[in-house]
């Protein structure tokens, strides 16, 4: 993808908004979002939560394919279902990867500009698909491309009409680290240009690199609000986990414990092998020193996993806090 | 009509492996055809049966159920719809664009060939050719829009549309008075029994609705069936993997 984004900044008129006020969507018996207010204004917002917590019911809630069972989705002021007219502000990065197969990635991208009505649909497909670096494989049929490849063509259809409001389902999903970095300049860069760009993600380092601003669902409630910083923050400060396996776990254990970022080792064993459970306190100095004990005495790592770094468990310390 | 979305549509329909059957169902009808009139030479009679057990009774109403479902259900179960509903674009215009394209295939496989069959077997005798490619056109119309509503209302409008196809109107249909009244394909035969006109009866051509009764419920069920099918399009509602 392109560093720099060929879209107007949007400067006239007034700032971009979109506001969900105490929306509650559920099927049946299952709540799946329930009484969520929260104000979406211009730049990177990220919409985290583990997997199941309502983030992709919200993005259809906020795209209008779903009406919410109470309260209101609006964009600057206009409701999102029931109105077609809506679709020339939005653009959708939705998460299934279902396309037109049969039809090149070119042709599916153009055919998303003449459905939008634009006056020059080719110039409009043509800058969509160099913004996502897209052109070498934009002949080939959409069917053939990696998950990639099929995450960028759809960010092209998204971006063809040049949208107010950029919504993305889980976006960088099977991408590379190198499209991955791309695709969040690129979203960075349609954020400061005015428009709003909201994201969902499980992940919590992507939201972190990207978003200046976080909402964060747990299991369908709005659970927190605003800053990263201040979020991560409450998030480092808890103590982690690890499950450490080693050329030498006894002389690593000692290394560590004489650290200050340790609270506790234990030497346990899990299926007929030893194993060093740690808990750090200090996540970064421990992160950082890890592997110089480890280099410093010859010591081989062989898996550090972190133990409790399930989302569910990082946000239900969040919200317990 | 938005000539995008019927590209689209195009695309998905005839690209899928169910799009085989397109192809098998009228090349099927075609060598019956061939294979009758070399046995039975020029035949009113024996086109009369085939049009009409085959064509009219068989032929016409898969085609559609292919077409007419193909058109839409892949795109709702798979989820690629939302690149069309996500576009500012008038539901209805999406939902006829749709049914225009199913009614393309319909006639390209379904409608041409009984035309063809019914001049290889029967020539140009009793109007037999074009009164049985007029009631599949009209019955190819009608089936569309239906399968086209079910598809939009369900997913399970393949098996639901299999039912009434094959059960309801070649089973019960065929035995049942009252079912009869409520058939597409007696409406359509009601037409074919017009055109060919006083031999139809010997013919075994006997629709089991008048003409009137038969265009006037082959329009209502169009009409409404495609009305609704846009109303639905405007209300339908994605959810996400969660």
């Amino acid at each position: 993808m392109t560093a720099t984004v060929p879209y107007r900044p949007r400067t006239a008129g007034a700032p971009v908004t979109m506001k969900l006020e105490q929306v509650s969507r559920w099927f049946g018996n299952v709540v799946a979002v329930n009484d969520v207010s929260m104000t979406i204004g211009p730049g990177v917002t990220g919409l985290l939560g583990p997997n199941g917590a309502g983030k992709s019911t919200l993005i259809h809630l906020m795209s209008g394919f779903l009406p919410p069972s109470s309260g209101t989705v609006t964009i600057d002021g206009e409701t999102t279902w029931h109105n077609e007219s809506i679709y020339r502000r939005i653009g959708l990065v939705p998460e299934r990867e279902a396309m037109y197969d049969g039809v090149s990635g070119w042709n599916f991208v153009l055919s998303n500009a003449k459905l939008h009505r634009l006056p020059d649909p080719q110039a409009a497909a043509r800058r969509a698909i160099e913004t996502v670096d897209m052109e070498s494989a934009a002949g080939r049929d959409v069917g053939t491309y990696s998950k990639g490849m099929k995450q960028r063509i759809k960010m092209a259809t998204a971006l063809v009409h040049d949208p107010d409001v950029l919504l993305l389902d889980e976006p960088f999903n099977g991408m590379d680290p190198r499209q991955r970095l791309q695709l969040m300049d690129l979203m960075a860069e349609l954020g400061r240009n005015g428009r709003v760009v909201l994201f969902s993600s499980h992940i919590l380092e992507e939201v972190e690199q990207i978003a200046a601003g976080i909402e964060v669902m747990v299991a369908g409630r709005h659970a927190a609000s605003g800053d990263f910083r201040e979020i991560r923050r409450l998030m480092t400060e808890r103590p982690h986990q690890y499950t450490i396996r080693s050329s030498d776990d006894r002389a690593l254990a000692a290394a560590l414990i004489a650290d200050g970022s340790t609270a506790g080792v234990e030497l346990g064993r899990r299926s007929g092998t030893e194993i060093l459970n740690v808990q750090a306190t200090d996540y970064n100095r421990f992160a950082h020193r890890l592997p110089v004990f480890a280099r410093e005495r010859g010591i081989r790592l062989y898996e550090v996993t972190p133990a409790d770094e399930s989302l569910e468990k990082v946000f239900s310390y969040l919200v317990s806090r | 009509m938005n000539a995008t979305v019927a590209g689209l549509t195009w695309h998905s329909l005839v690209g899928r492996r169910r799009a085989v059957l397109l192809f098998v169902l009228p090349a099927v009808l075609l060598a019956l055809a061939l294979l009758v009139r070399l046995v039975s030479g020029q035949s009113a009679g024996a086109a009369a049966d085939l049009l009409g057990s085959f064509s009219l009774g068989f032929l016409i109403p898969l085609l559609c159920l292919i077409a007419g479902t193909g058109a839409i259900g892949p795109e709702i179960d798979d989820g690629s719809i939302v690149y069309l509903l996500a576009k500012p674009l008038n539901r209805y215009v999406i939902a006829v664009s749709k049914w225009v394209v199913a009614l393309g295939v319909i006639v390209i496989f379904g409608v041409l060939p009984t035309l063809a069959a019914g001049f290889i077997m029967a020539g140009s005798d009793s109007n037999l050719a074009t009164g049985y490619a007029a009631g599949a056109l009209l019955a190819g119309i009608a089936y569309a829009t239906v399968f086209l509503l079910l598809a939009v209302l369900t997913r399970n409008a393949v098996v639901i549309g299999l039912l009434y196809a094959l059960v309801w109107e070649a089973a019960i249909g065929g035995y049942v008075p009252g079912a009869q009244a409520l058939s597409i394909q007696q409406w359509a035969l009601a037409v074919t029994q017009k055109m060919v006109g006083d031999q139809a009866s010997g013919l075994g051509i006997e629709s089991a609705v008048g003409l009137g009764a038969g265009v006037t419920l082959l329009v209502v069920v169009t009409v409404a069936g495609l009305a609704y099918t846009g109303y639905r399009l405007r209300s339908i509602r994605i959810n996400g993997d969660e």
